[in-house]
């Protein structure tokens, strides 16, 4: 047997399913037998979504794949490989085809294309960029899966990757003035921690906030519309405080000003009041009223998450010695929406309101407090009592032993003949 | 005074229930006492166990409530509701685990003493059975907190149940109710520990002390002594002593070590990593997950299934296998099989337990 027979049954074998299809495709049977790059699209396109879907080589480059023949596969309809600047139009061809897409996914939008030309990266590419990115490097070539499927570029916690792919690299963005820190900065974010660390694959990516298809940073006056699509209420209260009028005439962006962007990290209430770690300082000055409100949130929030924590190791330490305290943890849970709610109203800057979300909050939670206290108490009467059954019953024990020494001393006595036991 | 009184509530009493009789035969029958006779007092101690488990399982069904809807809560009640709700349940559960344990202790002691040779053939059987019923109330009481681990350790144990050739299917529909772990389970299995197990152990506890106090305790083979001290109240007291000392080491597990609950079964949810039934169940949890998907052209699962079972059946009818032991003959060939059949329970256990992603 030769080689080029080995290697032509090695070629079905890798492309069984789509030799299953019962076509001839020498593009496959060819680009298998090639080296490395002219090899690669033969190999990946096995797992590829268009290739689910019962395409092939030829409905994007064209050309007849039922002959053996290389020129005559390359016939006049063979497109081959497009260039860079043509790659949108390429994909184009069907994803932006009401009609095309219909007939193999009717529910995928057919608007990528339009958008793309509306992003910066399309525009670019139209200005004469080739570096600006175009559909392939985001979906990958022959080898493109939909963003349900956890390896895709595009699934949700690949995307940071994939754009930081050229936007991290300094090299690469040098010539556009970019930084380069968004991919590192999101890591450390508190969305970041919701994607990787807790697997919530609703937490926001670069395309929820930049779009996808129709990528563009957003402005200034766009940035707290982008925020508001999650955050809905912080967003209500932020419209009603005196501080929407105040940053419109700064011209300042709202929610970045305070929360940053890209590394927006884990909001807590050290950001609040008017010490040097807090926001609020860097606007207020000492004497103004600002400064007094931000001083009095801190100290209502501070009051309220201490007797949080509090709450919680003392439900925790019970715990730890076996008392059921499952219904106090409901409680304090509860009482943690009431802490959230209540760092959320200072988006509002309503003093009433804070301090009456503070006290509802501090109500309930000395109920977990006392709930905490008994649990405690109880576990301290289980061992109390355990150490006074224990006592009885080495008593008892040790009155049992006595007796069997005697009984056995006096079975001793009879079975020699001696005397009666002491 | 107080003797007086002592006297006649004895006297009404020995009146009517012949009292009298009794201690009388307590003080003729006598126990044996070697050096080996450490080993009678696990028995004793099971049934000590066994009265701990009636009394606790009572209180329980006072708060207990056998629905897919109630029974977990009703569990988290009696922990953190009732009075002293949490020390019953922490005892009937730990009090069920070493009572298993004991019991396999009680078994192993009683096959190396090869106290199963005749006249005590129904002895050992009965004996066995016991602990087949002890581990089928272990196996249905799991499940009635309804919380996540019992629930798909359930799910687990049935599909075992149910690759068991021709009645596989079959038994596996009657033990659930249907064809997945549902109210009718829960009801079934209810039913199950506190009325069917508990009326069929009563039965054979009955048989199996009426014929140890009939027959007597067994002396080992070639067992030279001669000394015996009576049963009441000698051995008695003896006996007191070990539950005594039970009793201390089931406070301290329930105070420091009170049965955990879990959170509530969602049969929605996905089975956790790493489901396992009861510990007593392991060993053979183990080799089912250990034995090849097939051995020859059979199925390595049904085969070990037939091989538990035949297993067990040969364990059964040890007495009867076990000529030289039932001629009074040492049977070292027996012993050896014992010892590994307890090595191999131990390790597999222990194999369960220590090895990661099994």
């Amino acid at each position: 047997m030769n080689i080029r027979a080995i290697r032509l049954f090695a070629a079905a074998a890798l492309f069984a399913p789509l030799l299953a299809f019962g076509q001839k495709n020498s593009c496959v049977e060819c680009h298998s037998q090639l080296d490395d790059e002219l090899k690669a699209p033969a190999a990946a396109f096995a797992g590829d979504i268009h290739a689910q879907f019962g395409l092939s080589c030829k409905d994007c480059h064209g050309g007849d794949p039922t002959q053996d023949d290389v020129d005559k596969a390359k016939d006049r309809s063979f497109k081959g490989a497009p260039s860079r600047q043509d790659v949108p139009q390429f994909c184009g061809g069907c994803h932006a085809n009401v009609t095309a897409m219909r007939a193999f996914n009717p529910g995928l939008r057919t608007d990528q294309l339009s958008q793309y030309w509306t992003s910066r990266h399309g525009q670019r590419l139209k200005a004469g960029d080739t570096k600006a990115a175009v559909c392939t490097d985001c979906h990958g070539v022959h080898g493109i899966q939909t963003a349900k499927y956890p390896k895709s570029p595009t699934f949700p916690w690949n995307i940071p990757q994939t754009c930081g792919h050229c936007h991290a690299d300094p090299e690469y963005m040098a010539a556009y003035k970019l930084p380069t820190n968004q991919l590192e900065d999101y890591k450390a974010s508190v969305h970041a921690d919701a994607l990787y660390e807790k697997k919530d694959l609703s937490a926001p990516v670069c395309n929820d906030c930049h779009g996808n298809h129709g990528a563009f940073p957003p402005s200034v006056t766009s940035v707290a519309a982008v925020c508001r699509q999650c955050h809905a209420s912080t967003g209500e209260l932020f419209m009603k405080s005196p501080h929407k009028a105040a940053f419109d005439e700064l011209g300042a962006g709202e929610c970045e000003v305070c929360h940053g962007h890209h590394k927006i990290l884990h909001p807590t209430t050290a950001m609040i009041g008017t010490d040097q770690a807090a926001t609020c300082a860097e606007c207020h000055d000492k004497g103004s009223v600002g400064y007094e409100v931000a001083a009095e949130f801190r100290s209502e929030l501070d009051g309220f998450e201490s007797g949080y924590r509090t709450a919680e190791g003392l439900l925790a330490r019970a715990k730890s010695k076996g008392v059921e305290v499952s219904d106090a943890e409901f409680e304090l849970q509860d009482v943690n929406t009431l802490l959230v709610s209540a760092k959320n109203l200072t988006h509002g800057l309503d003093r009433a309101e804070v301090a009456k979300a503070v006290t509802d909050g501090e109500k309930s939670l000395a109920e977990v407090r006392l709930a905490g206290e008994k649990a405690l108490d109880e576990a301290r009467f289980r061992r109390r009592g355990l150490a006074v059954t224990t006592a009885l019953l080495a008593l008892f024990g040790v009155a049992l032993a006595l007796k069997i020494r005697h009984m056995n001393r006096a079975r001793r006595a009879k079975e020699g003949g001696g005397g009666s036991p002491s | 005074m107080a003797t007086k009184i002592g006297q006649s509530v004895w006297k009404f009493l020995d009146e009517r229930f012949m009292l009298s009789a009794l201690v009388a035969f307590g003080k003729k029958k006598t126990v044996p006492e070697h050096r080996r006779s450490f080993w009678y007092f696990f028995g004793g101690i099971c049934l000590f166990l066994t009265g701990i488990q009636i009394a606790t399982g009572i209180m329980l069904l006072l708060y207990y409530t056998p629905t897919v809807e109630g029974a977990h809560e009703s569990v988290l009640f009696i922990m953190s509701g009732v009075k002293f709700g949490w020390l019953i349940r922490s005892v009937h559960s730990w009090t069920a685990n070493l009572l298993i344990g004991l019991l396999f202790v009680h078994m192993f002691s009683t096959f190396f003493l090869k106290a199963y040779r005749k006249p005590r053939e129904l002895t050992w059987i009965s004996g066995f059975l016991l602990l087949v019923l002890f581990m089928a109330f272990g196996f249905s009481g799991y499940l009635l907190p309804w919380n996540e681990l019992s629930y798909f350790a359930t799910r687990v144990g049935t599909d075992i149940a149910a690759s068991l050739p021709f009645i596989g299917p079959w038994l596996k529909t009657v033990i659930l109710g249907g064809p997945e772990v549902g109210q009718a389970t829960l009801s079934r299995f209810f039913w199950f520990h506190v009325a069917l197990l508990p009326l069929a152990a009563l039965a054979l506890i009955g048989i199996h002390v009426y014929l140890v106090q009939t027959l007597g305790m067994s002396k080992p083979v070639g067992e030279k002594s001669t000394k015996e001290i009576s049963f009441f109240p000698d051995f008695l007291y003896k006996d007191a002593l070990g539950w005594t000392l039970i009793l201390v080491i089931i406070g301290v597990l329930c105070v420091f070590l009170p049965w955990e609950i879990g959170p509530k079964a969602d049969p929605l949810s996905s089975t956790p990593i790493g489901i396992k039934p009861e510990w007593y169940f392991t060993f053979m949890f183990t080799t089912l997950k250990l034995v090849p998907a097939h051995i020859l052209s059979f199925e390595g699962e049904k085969l070990a299934i037939l091989a538990f079972m035949t297993g067990g059946l040969l364990w059964l009818l040890v007495p009867v296998l076990d000529r030289r032991a039932a001629r009074e003959a040492r049977s070292p060939v027996f012993t050896w099989i014992g010892a590994a059949l307890a090595l191999y329970i131990v390790t597999m256990t222990i194999v369960t337990y220590t090895v990661p992603k099994l």
